[in-house]
């Protein structure tokens, strides 16, 4: 468990090395992202000079009207709302039947709803693809959610499974007891207790598909999400400055859901599960 | 009558175990596990090279194109950049987890945990752009090593044949650099996880029985960790392995196994070769696993 409050071990000094090679992996983690920072109100518009020329403001705005990028965000952001409400629905009854019930292939389940996180991005993004042109299904924004929604199921399982794993029984049964019926309990007592664990798995599922670039490579058509955008613009810079700022964007936009969505599943210890 | 309906619901269980199962069953089975069987059976199909067209009929000579050199020297090339990639990143983060594990302070370990996991769950593309600004020529390394008056020695080791480039931004130490950046935090948590499994009591009885830290962090603490180090490395592994985004933004014309895979099924749209393609880091990461389980991995997991 991981903020147990422990005993600080018996006035135990770390070595000079160990905490200087600590520091060195964390300098090494977030100075690439306040470069990000720094490098959206650059003068420079044709390179990354460093130190940058000159500095000034005038690119955020611009980048805000710019309507290519307009048109990435809100199709991302449409992407990401659609995969996460079909994540939260799938996610939520797969982790409450195997809370509740013992069935053949019961281990598999979560095993299955890994997979897509697990595997190598582009064995799922080239499967998907096979199958969608097999089937001569149009390459379209359907085709985007479907992917997405894929992957993102299993955060908002392992959060909720968590959550059902150490909330107790006895409530539910308390519940039926006092008369409530099963839509009652699960509306008054069930959802209540799993409130944090939905939108923490919800949050981050956002967040996954938000910045998915590898499978929706394969199963996009022509249209472009923000994150493809971006990478095209770094096949074929064209307006570097846009790019600067919406890089900055992205990392404001993820990075607040992204540590509240630690608070409220830190306070209660739980796995947000999965990986990229 | 809502009343009946869940009562009737209550003393059926089977019946909601359906309704709860079926949808993300039928979701799962049909969109993704449907996904990669149709991808197997792509996999034996090949492509007319006259008509460009997917010719639907059982045959392994597109296997057979996986083992000419050109495309066995891609799965090596590749392979061999997530076990460097791999190695890189344990010995990065292993000073870092052990820190966090044994000496931060509850307070200082809630931060650290902060620290690391806002990389690993902010944009992937953003982070990749960040080194696109780093590596450049005109860049902060290029800017740093001046500043050293070591900028000689740059150039030196961009000459080389095999590691360099025309700059750090178009080399296979850009990749490398690159690569090692964005999945260190998927090995920096689990062998955090893994080292504060380590009872302290273990660490002090093999004091009181004589060893030293070095010995002691030898013995008895590695070991321990080492399954930790092995789930990290699986996710490094696999993550290298099917990645193109980097290799394409960093790279040459060499190819890595995920390019390929994006060109054969895109510009030439041969699915078939892609498919079969995509079968090596599928069998190159079961290859893994039965390894890592080989070696105990999984068994503290």
């Amino acid at each position: 468990m991981l903020f147990k409050k422990t005993i600080p071990s018996s006035g135990e000094q770390a070595p000079w090395y160990l905490k200087l090679s600590a520091i060195a992996a964390l300098l090494f983690l977030h100075i690439p992202l306040l470069l990000i920072f720094l490098y959206a109100f650059t003068t420079d518009v044709s390179g990354y000079t460093f130190p940058p020329p000159g500095l000034t403001l005038k690119w955020i705005p611009r980048a805000l009207e710019n309507p290519e990028m307009q048109a990435a965000l809100l199709l991302t952001l449409k992407v990401a709302v659609l995969a996460t409400t079909t994540a939260l629905i799938l996610g939520t009854l797969a982790a409450s039947a195997v809370y509740r019930f013992n069935f053949f292939g019961r281990e598999t389940i979560s095993f299955m709803l890994v997979l897509p996180l697990a595997l190598p991005g582009i064995v799922t993004g080239i499967a998907i693809r096979s199958a969608i042109s097999l089937l001569d299904i149009p390459f379209s924004f359907w085709t985007i959610v479907i992917g997405h929604a894929t992957f993102c199921v299993v955060v908002v399982y392992n959060n909720v499974l968590a959550r059902f794993r150490r909330s107790s029984g006895s409530m539910v049964e308390a519940s039926m007891d006092l008369g409530a019926n099963s839509f009652q309990t699960f509306w008054h007592v069930i959802f209540p207790n799993i409130g944090t664990a939905l939108l923490a798995g919800a949050i981050l599922a956002f967040s996954l598909s938000f910045d998915e670039v590898i499978v929706t490579t394969f199963t996009a058509g022509l249209q472009q999400t923000l994150p493809i955008w971006m990478y095209s613009q770094m096949l074929r810079p064209r307006n570097r400055p846009v790019t600067n700022v919406t890089a900055m964007l992205v990392v404001l936009i993820t990075a607040l859901p992204i540590l509240y969505a630690q608070r409220i599943t830190a306070s209660t210890s739980e796995s947000e599960g999965g990986s990229k | 009558m809502i009343n009946r309906l869940s009562t009737y619901l209550y003393l059926r269980p089977r019946l909601i175990l359906l309704l709860l199962l079926l949808p993300p069953l039928i979701w799962f089975l049909v969109v993704y596990i449907g996904a990669l069987i149709i991808m197997l059976v792509n996999s034996f199909f090949y492509l007319d090279g006259f008509t460009g067209q997917v010719v639907h009929q059982f045959t392994l000579q597109t296997y057979a194109k996986l083992l000419i050199p050109t495309n066995l020297q891609i799965f090596f090339r590749t392979t061999l950049m997530a076990l460097t990639v791999t190695i890189a990143c344990i010995i990065i983060a292993f000073p870092l987890s052990y820190y966090m594990a044994r000496f931060a302070s509850p307070r200082m370990k809630t931060f650290l945990y902060l620290a690391v996991t806002l990389p690993l769950w902010s944009s992937y593309v953003v982070r990749v752009y960040s080194w696109k600004l780093i590596l450049a020529q005109e860049g902060i390394i290029s800017w740093f090593a001046r500043l050293l008056h070591v900028d000689g020695l740059l150039t030196w080791y961009l000459s080389s044949k095999l590691l360099g480039g025309p700059s750090l931004a178009v080399s296979v130490t850009g990749i490398f650099l690159v690569f090692v950046y964005i999945w260190l935090p998927y090995m920096i948590l689990p062998i955090q996880t893994a080292l504060e499994r380590v009872p302290k009591s273990l660490i002090e009885a093999s004091g009181d029985l004589g060893a030293n830290p070095a010995q002691t962090f030898r013995n008895v603490i590695l070991p321990l960790a080492f399954p930790g180090v092995i789930a990290g490395s699986i996710f490094t592994f696999s993550l290298t392995l099917g990645d193109f985004i980097v290799p394409s933004l960093f790279g040459n014309s060499s190819f890595f196994i995920g390019k390929a895979v994006l060109t054969y099924q895109g510009t030439s749209g041969n699915i078939p070769l892609a498919a079969a393609f995509t079968m090596g880091p599928i069998v190159i990461m079961i290859t893994y696993l039965l390894i890592a389980r080989k070696l105990g991995a999984f068994n503290a997991l």
